[in-house]
């Protein structure tokens, strides 16, 4: 265990004395050259970060696919057919002006031809939930799309606990990620400064950003996955209390998805702060783990934004 | 440090390229590798092995899944499929009302067996109210009365070389330029051998209806609803399924569907 662990701990006494070096510069320094590179991202972090990626990729349009095949959202055990539970649903109906693919939400139903519902090539639509370029495989084939989405259900999940055992052991769930008193003392102020796309370069991460990261990994993950597991017939008969607490099988089905829409948006979030925040920056330090600071603020004159 | 950061800006450029390559050309990139047979796929279907066999130690044999009460019973058990077998066999059987029609117990047993309905409904039989499971995604609650297959695998005595519980239909459920294809499905002996898997001939308290299965279907209560066949004529004890059909041990399994459907 020590023999494996010494290089990592090696490397990351080196991040602390790079980043220590830091204020030695002094004042006087032209700014461009106080920025300091360090180590901020873990090789844990950077390889469970894009087998997350890679995995959600496919899980997610491989997730639709399958909703294609039942694209309705039922509240409670079993699916209404006799009676009404349905709460979202996306089909297509004929009309005066021809097909149209709707999508109802609580009752409410919008006109969502093209996209949802009713879409293709010009002349060539069909009936589908998502359109063909959000699922894999582009046609209807819910088989193949649960082989994927189950291949990648063992990776994603794998990695979360190989990420969780990680983070344990070398800190970074409780230097990184867990949230302090000054968190949300400095809440107001981040969210300001996100509202203005005003970026802090530094080692630690801003109070949104661990609210965002720990949601996904703590909330967000792990309700995907227990959902997922509550909707396997074999696993009710392993863990029958799981569709009980969730509100039966079907209400899990629609948690499912709907955390799906978060993850969704989740990423879209995360890409825009990205490109808003220096994208060579972020990604170099997701990829190769060295990030880019900014210089350390001398007066009140200093720019907050550098980046 | 600026030499390897003129790689890494390469590496960056040429990634975001990748990337975005793969988006612009859609999602059909990966259809052309997807297909049954092909290495990849073969490769992703690895999982199903796994799962099957994580949920079997997690669960063991005998885990039972989740039963109901009457009063989640709401609506009449949806079917699905084929719900009116326009077979000759089968329509001849129905107008008889099921008199002809018998149950064979064939393959890998010491005794082969030929039972009317009624010797089903003689032997010990079990009720139970249970969730179904499509793997399209929808559930439906419904109490079904049948025999357990245990008593009549033991009432065959199987061998010890089978493995698996293959069951025969009556109902063509596609054509092909061989012939007609009926449908057909495996299990492996620990779910043939559960307490909730029964041979059941009624739901809800009434006969089984034609668009349900009738004169007898599956329950296997541990996976989904394809797992379950309908309009049974003819159960073989077998120790593969590699000559059979797609040679993937069912009908939905030959056409891209997991072998294990507990998931």
């Amino acid at each position: 265990m020590t023999a494996r662990d010494k290089p990592h701990a090696g490397r990351s006494d080196k991040m602390e004395s790079v980043a220590r070096a830091q204020p030695e510069i002094g004042p006087g320094v032209p700014a461009s050259k106080e920025k300091t590179l360090i180590y901020r991202q873990s090789r844990w972090t950077r390889l469970t970060h894009w087998l997350w990626a890679i995995s959600l990729f496919f899980m997610l349009l491989s997730g639709l696919q399958i909703f294609n095949a039942r694209p309705q959202l039922y509240i409670g055990k079993q699916s209404g057919f006799g009676y009404n539970n349905t709460i979202f649903q996306i089909g297509a109906e004929n009309t005066n002006a021809g097909p149209r693919g709707y999508t109802e939400i609580l009752g409410h139903r919008f006109d969502t031809t093209g996209v949802l519902g009713w879409s293709g090539p010009a002349g060539n639509e069909t009936a589908r939930g998502f359109p063909s370029w959000a699922t894999i495989p582009s046609y209807y084939d819910l088989g193949t799309a649960r082989v994927i989405h189950f291949f990648f259900a063992w990776i994603l999940t794998t990695t979360l606990l190989v990420w969780l055992v990680a983070g344990l052991i070398n800190g970074h769930i409780r230097r990184d990620l867990a949230p302090r008193l000054d968190d949300l003392k400095r809440l107001p102020q981040d969210i300001a400064n996100h509202a203005r796309l005003r970026f802090h370069h530094t080692r630690e991460y801003n109070t949104l950003q661990k609210m965002a990261y720990g949601g996904v990994l703590f909330v967000l993950l792990p309700l995907m996955i227990i959902t997922g597991l509550a909707m396997s017939p074999s696993m009710d008969s392993v863990l029958p209390f799981l569709n009980d607490l969730l509100g039966g099988r079907q209400t899990a089905r629609t948690i499912h998805f709907s955390v799906m829409v978060l993850l969704v948006a989740f990423f879209v979030i995360h890409i825009l702060m990205i490109l808003a925040a220096g994208p060579i920056n972020e990604l170099r330090s997701i990829i190769t783990g060295w990030y880019r600071t900014d210089p350390p603020v001398h007066d009140d004159k200093t720019p907050e934004r550098s980046a | 440090m600026a030499k390897f950061e003129i790689s890494r800006r390469k590496f960056l450029t040429a990634a975001s390229l990748g990337a975005s390559g793969i988006m612009l050309s859609g999602c059909d990139a990966f259809d052309s590798q997807l297909s049954i047979g092909s290495g990849l796929r073969s490769f992703l279907e690895n999982a199903n092995g796994l799962t099957h066999r994580a949920q079997r130690l997690l669960g063991g044999g005998n885990s039972l899944a989740p039963e109901f009460t009457e009063a989640d019973i709401r609506q009449p058990q949806r079917p699905n499929g084929v719900t009116a077998p326009d077979d000759d066999t089968y329509k001849n059987l129905l107008a008889n009302n099921f008199a002809d029609w018998r149950l064979e117990v064939s393959g890998l047993v010491e005794k082969p067996l030929s039972l009317t309905r009624e010797q089903l409904m003689n032997m010990p039989s079990r009720t139970q109210i249970t969730r179904h499971d499509c793997v399209e995604g929808w559930s439906c609650i419904a109490k079904w009365t049948g025999t357990p297959l245990a008593l009549v695998l033991d009432q065959a005595v199987v061998k010890p070389q089978a493995r698996y519980v293959m069951f025969h239909c009556l109902d063509t459920i596609d054509r092909s330029l061989s012939g007609d294809i009926k449908y057909y499905g495996t299990i492996d002996l620990i779910d043939a051998r559960h307490p909730q898997t029964i041979l059941a001939y009624g739901v809800n308290g009434k006969p089984l209806p034609v668009e349900n299965g009738a004169p007898l279907r599956v329950r296997v209560e541990r996976q989904l609803g394809y797992k379950m066949p309908k309009y049974l004529s003819k159960i073989e004890l077998v120790d593969g399924f590699a000559n059979i059909g797609g040679g993937r041990g069912g009908y939905w399994e030959d056409n891209g569907y997991d072998w294990y459907g507990g998931i």
